[in-house]
């Protein structure tokens, strides 16, 4: 220890002056690490960034696409739905129509129904009325006929005789009118 | 440094100061020759070693989607890519000169960290070797660069700034000529071996002294132990400190190498 510490005191070592073997190490050193650094780490630094870009790139394009996909898709069901909207009011306007054609229509057909059969009911009635009118008329004729002959075979001078027979011919026609018209309410 | 030696030899059981001899171990081979080797240098290669072997593991099999490992080479790479290199020279030239800055960084900041490494316990930076061959370089770099960038005009420039009025060149180009081709290296390589020659100091100081107060002053009296206890908390404040200055001055010297190589790239001086 007193010898060394003697020694370097006596050398008067001086950190400021290099040593010739500090300086050819530490040029050694400092060449080591530069190529190295040169020629493998940051060629390989460099391969790895350049990769990683490429990468961010290719998911972004990625994106991209899916983004203009759903878009499109997008577009695509609001026009389907849009399509289904006016296809639906279309239908139902349709529906409307069609309903007013058929209610106007059965009311047509109704009317026509009771036309026809209060035409057919005023008909009946006329044949009625027309078949009432030539039994009337037929009968009117052969009771006249009666009458005539009830007053002919009769005397006539006789007030009493004569109103007697008048009363009897009118009960009868009364009676028969009856008959006649129980018969046409029976039918 | 004569009071010191002193001190150590009259007393062999007492105080041993740190001294510059630290700065100079003995030789362990090839003692006498150029390519003597001692314990700095035995540290210098193990750390290129780890160097090579971190960044040869980091960087073999890189993922694009980095794994922990990965992540911390590349936040070390990139540090020196985009916050140095690409930062103040552009993408161009920061691509033409990252293996340079790359290197200074990593090597400055990883010779620096050994001395606060249990064991390795010096700077590789320690000695003048390291910090004066890597100020050279970023001599030869920033004078490179600006050859190439204007050929027969870098030194015109350089020297005589134009603008200025001709008598004036009697001052400034001296001037001009000390500060940017002379006290440039200097400066860079006496921030770096001062810092790491002080802090190395500093923490023998601190836990020499720790070791004499607790276990030599305390078969005096057990209140010597007290100082042991400053002087150990002392000693572990600097070392968060020297790891702190390790981070720095390993940024300043790539930085300034960097700012050396702008100056002489750009257009106008």
């Amino acid at each position: 220890m007193l010898q060394t510490t003697l020694v370097a005191a006596a050398e008067a070592q001086n950190p400021l002056l290099p040593q010739p073997y500090d300086i050819i190490w530490s040029a050694v050193c400092f060449v080591v690490i530069l190529f190295f650094f040169w020629r493998l780490v940051l060629p390989r630094m460099k391969t790895l960034l350049d990769q990683r870009s490429a990468a961010i790139e290719g998911n972004m394009e990625k994106a991209d696409e899916a983004q203009r996909e759903a878009e499109a898709a997008l577009e695509q069901y609001t026009a389907q739905l849009a399509e289904a909207r006016s296809e639906a009011a279309k239908i139902r306007e349709q529906a409307r129509v069609d309903a007013q054609r058929i209610g106007t229509e059965i009311t047509a057909q109704a009317h026509t129904d009771a036309d026809r059969a209060k035409a057919n009911a005023q008909v009946a009635i006329e044949a009625e009325r027309q078949a009432a009118l030539v039994s009337l008329r037929s009968e009117v004729g052969s009771l006249a006929i009666d009458l005539a002959s009830g007053v002919i075979g009769e005397s006539l001078s006789d007030d009493k005789k004569a109103t007697a027979l008048v009363d009897r011919f009118l009960a009868d026609l009364e009676a028969a009118d009856t008959a006649a018209s129980d018969t046409s309410g029976k039918k | 440094m004569n009071l010191l030696a002193l001190v150590a030899a009259t007393d062999d059981g007492g105080f041993h100061g740190p001294s510059i001899d630290e700065f100079f171990p003995p030789a362990i081979f090839l003692a006498g020759t150029p390519f003597e080797i001692n314990r700095i240098i035995l540290i210098r290669f193990l750390v290129v070693i780890a160097i090579v072997l971190i960044f040869w593991l980091g960087t073999r099999r890189m993922k694009v989607v980095p794994g922990r490992f990965q992540s911390v080479v590349e936040m070390g790479l990139d540090f020196a890519r985009v916050n140095i290199a690409e930062d103040l020279l552009g993408k161009k030239d920061g691509r033409r000169f990252l293996p340079l800055i790359t290197t200074i960084l990593i090597l400055v900041f990883s010779f620096n960290i050994t001395g606060v490494i249990p064991f390795l316990n010096i700077s590789g930076n320690a000695t003048i070797g390291m910090p004066l061959v890597l100020a050279i370089v970023a001599w030869i770099a920033f004078i490179y660069a600006g050859l190439r960038k204007h050929p027969g005009a870098f030194f015109k420039n350089a020297l005589f700034p134009p603008g200025v009025p001709w008598p004036l060149y009697i001052i400034v180009t001296p001037i001009e000529l000390v500060s940017t081709f002379i006290l440039r290296p200097i400066t860079l390589t006496l921030r770096l071996l001062m810092n790491m020659i002080v802090g190395h100091l500093l923490l023998v100081l601190f836990f020499s002294a720790t070791s004499f107060f607790l276990f030599t002053a305390t078969q005096t009296s057990i209140f010597y132990g007290l100082f042991g206890v400053g002087t150990i908390a002392f000693g572990f404040v600097f070392t968060l400190f020297e790891i702190l200055v390790a981070v720095l001055q390993a940024y300043v010297f790539a930085l300034l190498t960097t700012v050396y190589i702008q100056l002489a790239l750009a257009d106008e001086h």
